[in-house]
């Protein structure tokens, strides 16, 4: 994306990718399908959480949100447009990180979406700041700890200021300090005005993060209520069970 | 002829006191083996990696041939290269036929499918864990391609000295295409293979200690190197 003066549009400068909507949407990666019948807005400022069993879809729904996987049926939209936009990020389970220093990856990121230079360096040093590994900023990013690599994913994150982030089980396999130290920065980025969505199989944490709720079963999403409510009074059969610890 | 022993104590004399004729064929060897390597890399590098995280019609038939080019018989190659820098052929005009430059192109012929191909493949291991990542951040498939080689390299470092001891080991086809012309095509195989044939075995086992040395020295440089990024880069 370039202007007429020839500078280069960063992710927080993009159109907006918001209001997502999902019509009637089926996945099927790899053939298996997964979900069916999704139709879902999220819109900009909040923090929505998905729960269900495993298998119930909530990684695909969150990979179909962000565009990794294309829906097989229905269709998808990013503040109205049917291209994903650039304004957005995902942080994985397991962190995928490059062979190179902490902060190289920082700016790897921050090159693709077209931050270079002085701008670039102030946001890797803010955003490992704000993770705390402003000093481990030079280590191989492959040898930090498993709890520093989704760290750093997080700086990442914060590094690119995107409008919407996707989370999938960010802290499943950190142990309870390292998870309520990432549960601070997801509270902090989304101070910053980014919208969350998260998958996570922590209802305490759950709790503690959403703003609402948006439960799946086999594949459908059975309800979509605000947290409060959703764990005071599920709605659905499907989620009373879940939340009793039940199997369907 | 020399016995055995005899032979084994005139070769370590040989190496030894660096005998000027053994440099010379030992220096045209690493000359024409480390010039062809670095034109297969130039090729093999890029196409591995375009192959891996490319999708296209016909991929999986070129990643089958490739494979198989694995397997290119020496001889073959060397008859191929012959044909085409012969007088008579579409790159007579050259005048490479019976030159080191035309050594350089039957061995680079000869290692570029490997190094494709064990490109390809540790890129595309590499492409299984990074693909969601680097599609998330934005990376297209050419960024995608150049960012794998980069983290790839220790690995691929690897696949470039196999091409090489693969390179400095054929005799086959730099024999058909160099002529073995002494002081000019000869390289340490070809010469072990006239000389063996001559009888005259000091030469030849002079550099066959040199050329297993200089196998296990590129093995020793590829273990040290995976040990070194592992280590240093996870």
């Amino acid at each position: 994306m370039r202007r007429a003066g020839g500078q280069r549009r960063t992710l927080a400068e993009t159109v907006t990718g918001l209001p997502i909507v999902l019509a009637d949407v089926a996945a099927a990666p790899g053939g298996v399908p997964v979900l069916a019948g999704i139709d879902l807005m999220l819109d900009a400022g909040g923090r929505t959480v998905l729960l269900g069993p495993n298998g119930a879809g909530k990684s695909t729904l969150l990979r179909v949100l962000h565009g990794l996987i294309p829906p097989s049926a229905g269709w998808i939209e990013w503040g109205g447009a049917t291209l994903r936009p650039r304004g957005q990020a995902m942080v994985f389970q397991r962190p995928v990180m490059l062979r190179r220093s902490a902060a190289e990856n920082i700016r790897y990121a921050l090159d693709l979406a077209g931050i270079n230079g002085a701008d670039a360096d102030a946001r890797i040093a803010e955003a490992l700041d704000e993770v705390g590994l402003r000093a481990l900023a030079n280590r191989p990013a492959r040898v930090l700890s498993g709890g520093e690599q989704q760290k750093l994913a997080f700086a990442r994150v914060w590094a690119l200021r995107p409008e919407v982030v996707f989370l999938d089980e960010p802290t499943a396999s950190l142990d309870p300090a390292a998870a309520r130290s990432v549960e601070k920065i997801i509270v902090d980025i989304h101070r910053r005005g980014t919208t969350i969505v998260m998958t996570t199989h922590n209802l305490v944490q759950a709790k503690r993060l959403a703003d609402d709720i948006l439960f799946l079963h086999a594949g459908r999403v059975t309800e979509r209520t605000p947290a409060r409510e959703f764990f005071a009074e599920p709605r659905s059969v499907e989620a009373a069970a879940f939340l009793e610890g039940e199997r369907l | 002829m020399n016995t055995v022993s005899e032979s084994f104590v005139l070769a370590a004399g040989l190496v030894t006191h660096f005998d000027p004729h053994l440099v010379d064929i030992v220096f045209l060897s690493l000359r024409v083996s480390l010039t062809a390597t670095f034109f297969a890399a130039c090729l093999g590098l890029p196409l591995g990696a375009a192959i891996a995280v490319g999708r296209f019609p016909g991929r999986d038939a070129l990643i089958v041939v490739l494979n198989a080019m694995m397997g290119l018989p020496p001889v073959v190659v060397g008859l191929v290269v012959y044909l085409l820098l012969s007088r008579a052929g579409p790159l007579g005009s050259l005048g490479l036929l019976f030159t080191p430059g035309a050594m350089v192109i039957a061995q680079a012929i000869l290692i570029t499918p490997i190094i494709a191909a064990l490109t390809r493949q540790t890129v595309s291991d590499a492409w299984g864990e990074y693909r969601e990542q680097l599609t998330s951040l934005g990376a297209g498939t050419y960024r995608a391609a150049m960012t794998l080689l980069w983290d790839t390299r220790f690995s691929l470092a690897t696949v470039l000295l196999a091409g090489f001891g693969r390179a400095i080991a054929e005799v086959g086809a730099v024999m058909i295409v160099g002529g073995n012309i002494n002081g000019v095509t000869r390289v340490m195989t070809t010469t072990i293979a006239l000389e063996t044939s001559k009888g005259d075995l000091p030469l030849a086992l002079a550099l066959g200690l040199v050329l297993i040395a200089i196998v296990l020295l590129l093995n020793s440089a590829a273990h040290a190197t995976r040990g070194w990024a592992k280590a240093h880069f996870g």
